[in-house]
């Protein structure tokens, strides 16, 4: 199976260590996994602050990137559900292609992969962070607004790594105040987001938060360097590829 | 604009100066919320329900002409009086006509947010006519001089003390007596002897049935029942999206509202009226004021289905610390960021990206508007419109240019790398980089994922 590798502008300059761990992780899972070397980026940053109309030349090359794949993967269901729900192009059969067949890289292994167990050993304490695209958005775990049956893949996927201890926060799928530009122009209540979510974590001693997004930990690990904290954050994809 | 000192991200910076109040604020609502929570786990068809509730709101918003005139016809031939009022202004002109006519002095109203959206209390007041409003909550914020900062809970941004002061200097209360039953009892003693004063009473109206021509009012205080019953003239004012096609409808309505607002299966006043008692002179007044313009913008009519539960407000995470008087408006919260920009895009123009998009405020509400990709929506219109700040919209532009050519979007990740990387002083001013006033800047590693790749995959 040929998959498209996409990893949005900061992890490749700032978090090199996600990509590095999804592309390992999807290799062992016999997927062949390419990355091609004239991506960009999503088009998320501009599309949110109200300029949507000016990613036409982002997304021709997003286009031009990824229309020759089974599917497209990227470790951030931000990035993703931005990707499902806004990429239009001239050619408009290959935007639907990709939109079709864009994963967030745990629906992927849960969903095409069916994948059941992982070689992962994580000893550790982990917090759990849901990030919203991914939750409300892609609906990767349920949301504890509505009534519905619960379900995690997030948790599901950890839940295979032998030696890891799961955390869930009371307020398990509160918003951590990213928002990309967000966590900007709206830099007090941004930052006092995040502190509430990483006190919860405090409470409960974790050594990590995880999750499936980066732009959330980027945020997370903001605060928590300053307040010199030792609570680390980590992808997802960096503890299913641990072993 | 960010330089505007009535906007959401300056006047909530001022709110998060007392970080423990905003602890205190979010705590207090987040209960709210989850006592939502768990009346609505208790209803195991709810989903269906806020089906039920959007559906019947989409065919009435199609079809408002129609219901409205119906509810007009039935309603006059029960004796009631209608009014029709195009904007704010008429609104208030219609309602101070009626109490000159009938020579009014005293007037008592129980919550309605039309009539905040109106701003009918200082029109009246410059025009020498006493009104007291007689919901708890809006009786405090009255007192203050400050407006309510939530639809449903008007005084959930103060604190027992700040009422005891309150209390103490306009009602001569004990100082410093919080107790809670005891201010109420403070409140209540004096406003009884406005009732039985009050010769007129306006309330609001949570849903008008076109069916029988007759309207509900939902209250917990039983104030609206109050004022109503005891004065000669009842004037309910309604915007035109508070109609309902049938009266069983509101077997969907009123289960869903109460348990959305405050966790209760329902208010513990609901109160139909149909016709005025003998003697008695019953008003509506039906207002527009922007919603038919709202209701001919396809990406933003579906906002018109809101009936004001306040759930947005109560999970909305940006909300909760940034209190409702940080949106500017009658209405805060989420659903304020989508309404108001209809009303005033200029002065509005900063709400739609008083969130995060976390999506939150759709899944709660009891009607299924998707308000978060309203806010998304508002963000393209307003920027279209041009009402954003000329810095925003370069760096925008530049981004755009960056990310629409591989080869300048490599250039400028490594330079920016290599610059956080040797010069990280650069970055590190808190004035300039609002992200480093709080936060550190990501660690740049040695190398990119491209490079990475290069060297191991190629
Ligand atoms: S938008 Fe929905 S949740 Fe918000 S106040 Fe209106 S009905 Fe309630």
């Amino acid at each position: 199976m040929k998959v498209g590798l996409f990893v949005p502008c900061y992890i490749d300059q700032f978090y090199p260590r996600v990509a590095v761990a999804t592309v390992e992780l999807l290799e062992r899972l016999n997927c062949e996994v390419i990355f091609p070397l004239n991506q960009t980026c999503c088009g998320q940053p501009m599309a949110n602050s109200g300029f949507a109309g000016l990613a036409k030349g982002c997304n021709k090359n997003f286009v031009e990137n990824f229309s020759n794949f089974d599917y497209v993967v990227s470790p951030s269901g931000s990035c993703v559900l931005h990707i499902k729900e806004h990429l239009t192009d001239e050619n408009e059969d290959a935007a639907l292609h990709i939109r079709r067949h864009v994963f967030e890289l745990t629906e992927f292994l849960l969903d095409v992969l069916k994948v059941e167990k992982l070689p992962s050993n994580f000893p550790h304490k982990v917090g759990v962070h849901v990030g919203c695209h991914g939750q409300r958005g892609l609906h990767v775990c349920s949301m504890s607004e509505l009534v519905a049956s619960p379900f995690s893949k997030p948790e599901k996927l950890l839940s295979m790594v032998k030696n890891l201890q799961m955390m869930l926060p009371e307020r398990w799928d509160e918003c951590c105040g990213f928002g990309g530009t967000f966590s900007v122009f709206e830099e007090a209540v941004s930052v006092k987001m995040g502190k509430d979510r990483i006190r919860e974590h405090k409470e409960n001693q974790v050594e990590y938060i995880t999750s499936t997004d980066v732009s959330c930990l980027m945020h997370l690990e903001g605060i928590l360097r300053r307040k010199k904290s030792d609570i680390r954050v980590i992808h997802i994809a960096e503890i299913l590829n641990a072993i | 604009m960010e330089h505007n000192k009535r906007n959401h991200s300056a006047l909530s910076a001022i709110f998060n100066e007392d970080e423990k109040r905003v602890d205190w604020h979010d705590e207090t609502l987040w209960f709210v919320r989850s006592k939502r929570d768990r009346a609505v786990h208790n209803v195991p068809e709810w989903e269906q329900l806020r089906e039920y509730g959007s559906e019947i709101k989409n065919h009435t918003l199609s079809n408002l002409d129609q219901y409205l005139i119906e509810f007009e016809k039935k309603a006059r031939s029960n004796g009631i009086h209608i009014h029709w009022a195009e904007d704010a202004k008429e609104h208030n002109e219609i309602i101070s006509e009626i109490i000159r006519n009938n020579q009014v002095k005293h007037v008592v109203k129980s919550k309605s947010m039309l009539t905040e959206e109106c701003d009918l209390n200082s029109y009246l007041t410059s025009q020498g006519i006493e009104v007291i409003d007689t919901d708890l909550g809006e009786y405090i914020v009255q007192l203050r001089k400050e407006h309510p900062s939530h639809i449903v809970l008007p005084a959930i941004h103060l604190k027992r003390e700040d009422v005891s002061n309150t209390f103490h200097s306009h009602l001569h209360t004990e100082k410093g007596n919080n107790n809670p039953q005891y201010l109420a009892e403070a409140a209540r003693q004096h406003m009884r002897r406005k009732f039985i004063f009050s010769e007129l009473a306006i309330t609001g109206v949570n849903f008008a049935v076109a069916e029988t021509g007759g309207f509900v009012v939902c209250t917990n205080e039983g104030n609206a029942d109050m004022g109503a019953h005891a004065a000669g003239i009842h004037i309910a004012c309604m915007g035109i999206e508070k109609i309902i096609p049938k009266a069983e409808h509101l077997g969907v309505f009123l289960r869903l509202l109460t348990r959305s607002a405050t966790g209760q299966p329902i208010t513990v006043y609901s109160s139909h009226f149909h016709k005025p008692r003998n003697g008695q002179q019953m008003h509506v007044v039906i207002v527009d004021n922007g919603r038919t313009r709202q209701l001919g913008r396809p990406d933003f009519r579906n906002s018109l289905k809101c009936i004001r539960c306040g759930a947005c407000f109560n999970t909305c995470p940006v909300y909760r610390r940034s209190g409702g008087h940080s949106y500017h408006s009658a209405v805060a919260g989420p659903i304020g960021a989508i309404l108001n920009p209809n009303i005033n895009m200029q002065e509005n123009a900063d709400l739609p990206f008083a969130s995060t998009l976390c999506g939150s405020c759709s899944n709660v509400c009891p009607v299924k508007i998707d308000i978060h990709d309203q806010l998304w929506k508002w963000r393209q219109a307003l920027t279209k419109k041009g009402h954003v700040s000329s810095g925003k919209r370069l760096g925008m532009k530049m981004m755009s240019f960056v990310v629409s050519y591989p080869s300048i979007y490599r250039v400028a990740g490594r330079t920016g790398r290599w610059i956080m990387r040797y010069f990280p002083s650069l970055l590190a001013n808190k004035t300039i980089n609002s992200w480093y006033k709080q936060r550190e800047m990501p660690v740049p590693p040695r190398q990119s994922f491209r490079t990475w790749y290069f060297k191991n995959k190629k």
